[in-house]
């Protein structure tokens, strides 16, 4: 029996109108985010058997976004923010009207594919969660789905001073909280903002690689 | 189990948001020991910090031959005259200066310490480390962080985070270095042994080793920063090197804390046994 199994149970039995998302109970929609013992979660992958039969298990709606009703809010910012991604932008095709990606330029990327956005490691970011800041930080999902487009091989956007501007990847400090809530295990800060942080640093912050720029007269991609 | 329906029952109390969330440091529905991993991660560093700047300042008893604590390491001038100090021969530039300001204290310790201390200080790991024990920036997941209004992050005072390569650069010469004492320490009078102190010099350079090929800088500086790993014959290369960092870069934390602890012990080592309160087990003799 897990969480989502229990909530279920109140609300036929004892609370009706009790609110709760909910659709696949296999870990795989995203859609029971809540926090539980203030530890954000999915409730049908949480066993209670985890926890003593002694004790009261608390369930709270996500902090970071708006309660609609009890347990469900209004993720709605995270979509507003995806419309401001500069979609995947490929090169011209083959000559043979064909793409071509080797598997080890796509090994790295198919990692960020496995996010089913369920939102928790935005629930947890304290920049969003405490500090309030969705005016100036996207939040480690759009960083994932950030990381993704830039590293793709066949992509020809340019992203990275709207990583830096718009999305506000300088307001990450690194904490990890996001990689250790994410139900699929992906290494959201090693992986991606990480990674994302030093293409900053390449473009904005090193001095060498801006006289190398200077010198050449060509930026690194695209 | 019985299930108050009375919606009364349910209202957030005072200072709670709807959700039955709290505001403020430290503020979280968590009932685990969230502050145990914090905590002993504050009493770790700073236990390091304290050991090391004591050790950095002493300038004696840091060289026993054929052993040089990696505190100081690599010996840039050498005081003959302090005890327990390395033979002018081993300073890549002689004796200590004349011109050396009185008010600064002569230790060879102080002059290449702050270069590993900045590399550990910008790295990725270590921000988090101390960022949640040192700063509440937050202290653990879903607690809440020290109020900042407004909060910049690494944007304003802290970017100068984004020149951690430049540490990490200097940090590769180190381990060339303590891999270089290490080495030496096998060679006493030009006699061939081994003993305790050098497989305690030995897993030193390891161990830094294995934190500096796992960091995040070289990780992106070898390959992370191409988005095309196929491409040229120097992209498979840089792929190949990429995947093995990435390999340390997964165990950074590891790397990170065992390192610390190794350096500090290395040092306490080798200034034990040169102030002669314990004895060298090796194969030279005493």
């Amino acid at each position: 029996m897990v969480v989502l199994d229990a909530i279920h149970r109140i609300q036929a039995l004892h609370a009706n109108d009790l609110a709760c998302r909910w659709n696949c109970k296999a870990g795989k929609c995203g859609s029971c985010s809540m926090e539980i013992n203030g530890r954000p979660k999915l409730a049908c992958m949480t066993r209670l058997s985890d926890y003593d039969p002694e004790e009261t298990i608390t369930v709270q709606p996500m902090k970071t976004f708006p309660i609609i009703k009890d347990l469900v809010t209004d993720v709605s910012f995270n979509y507003e923010v995806n419309k401001r991604i500069p979609p995947f932008k490929p090169k011209p095709r083959d000559a043979d009207g064909n793409y071509r990606m080797m598997q080890k330029d796509v090994d790295r990327i198919q990692e960020f594919r496995k996010c089913i956005e369920c939102f928790l490691c935005q629930d947890v970011c304290h920049v969003l969660r405490d500090h309030r800041r969705q005016d100036a930080f996207a939040g480690p999902r759009w960083f994932i789905r950030l990381a993704s487009l830039e590293m793709h091989p066949l992509d020809t956007a340019d992203r990275v001073s709207q990583i830096k501007e718009d999305f506000g990847i300088g307001f990450c400090n690194i904490t990890k909280c996001c990689t250790e809530v994410c139900p699929e295990g992906i290494h959201i800060t090693d992986n991606a903002i990480i990674p994302l942080k030093e293409r900053l640093a390449d473009r904005y912050y090193d001095p060498v690689m801006w006289l190398m720029r200077k010198i050449t007269g060509k930026d690194r991609k695209k | 189990m019985a299930v108050s329906t009375n919606p009364a029952d349910h209202a957030p109390a005072a200072g709670t948001r709807p959700g039955g969330h709290k505001d403020g440091f430290r503020a979280t529905s968590r009932k685990d020991h969230w502050a145990t991993e914090p905590l002993a991660v504050l009493i770790g560093l700073s236990l390091f910090i304290i050991y090391a700047t004591w050790a950095a300042f002493q300038g004696n008893h840091y060289y026993v031959s054929p052993y040089l604590s990696p505190f100081y390491s690599p010996l840039l001038w050498v005081n003959p005259d302090a005890a327990g100090a390395a033979p002018v021969a081993h300073a890549w530039f002689g004796s200590w200066p004349q011109w050396w300001p009185a008010f600064i204290p002569i230790s060879p310790s102080i002059l290449i310490l702050p270069f590993p201390g900045a590399f550990r200080f910008t790295c990725y790991y270590y921000r988090k480390a101390y960022y949640r024990s040192f700063a509440g920036m937050p202290p653990g997941c879903a607690v809440g962080p020290i109020p900042q209004h407004p909060y910049k992050g690494e944007t304003k005072f802290l970017l100068f985070q984004n020149l951690h390569r430049y540490a990490m650069y200097i940090a590769l010469i180190f381990v060339v270095v303590l891999w270089t004492d290490a080495v030496r320490a096998f060679f006493k009078d030009g006699r061939f042994g081994i003993g305790v102190g050098t497989v305690v010099l030995i897993i030193n350079a390891a161990l830094l080793s294995g934190y500096t090929f796992g960091c995040h800088s070289l990780r992106h500086l070898v390959g992370g920063r191409l988005d095309c790993f196929s491409c040229s014959s120097s992209c498979e290369a840089r792929h190949s090197l990429w995947s093995k960092i990435t390999g340390f870069n997964e165990r950074h934390m590891q790397y990170a804390w065992m390192s610390l602890f190794w350096v500090a012990f290395t040092d306490f080592y080798v200034r034990m046994v040169s102030l002669g309160y314990i004895p060298d087990f090796n194969t030279w003799g005493r």
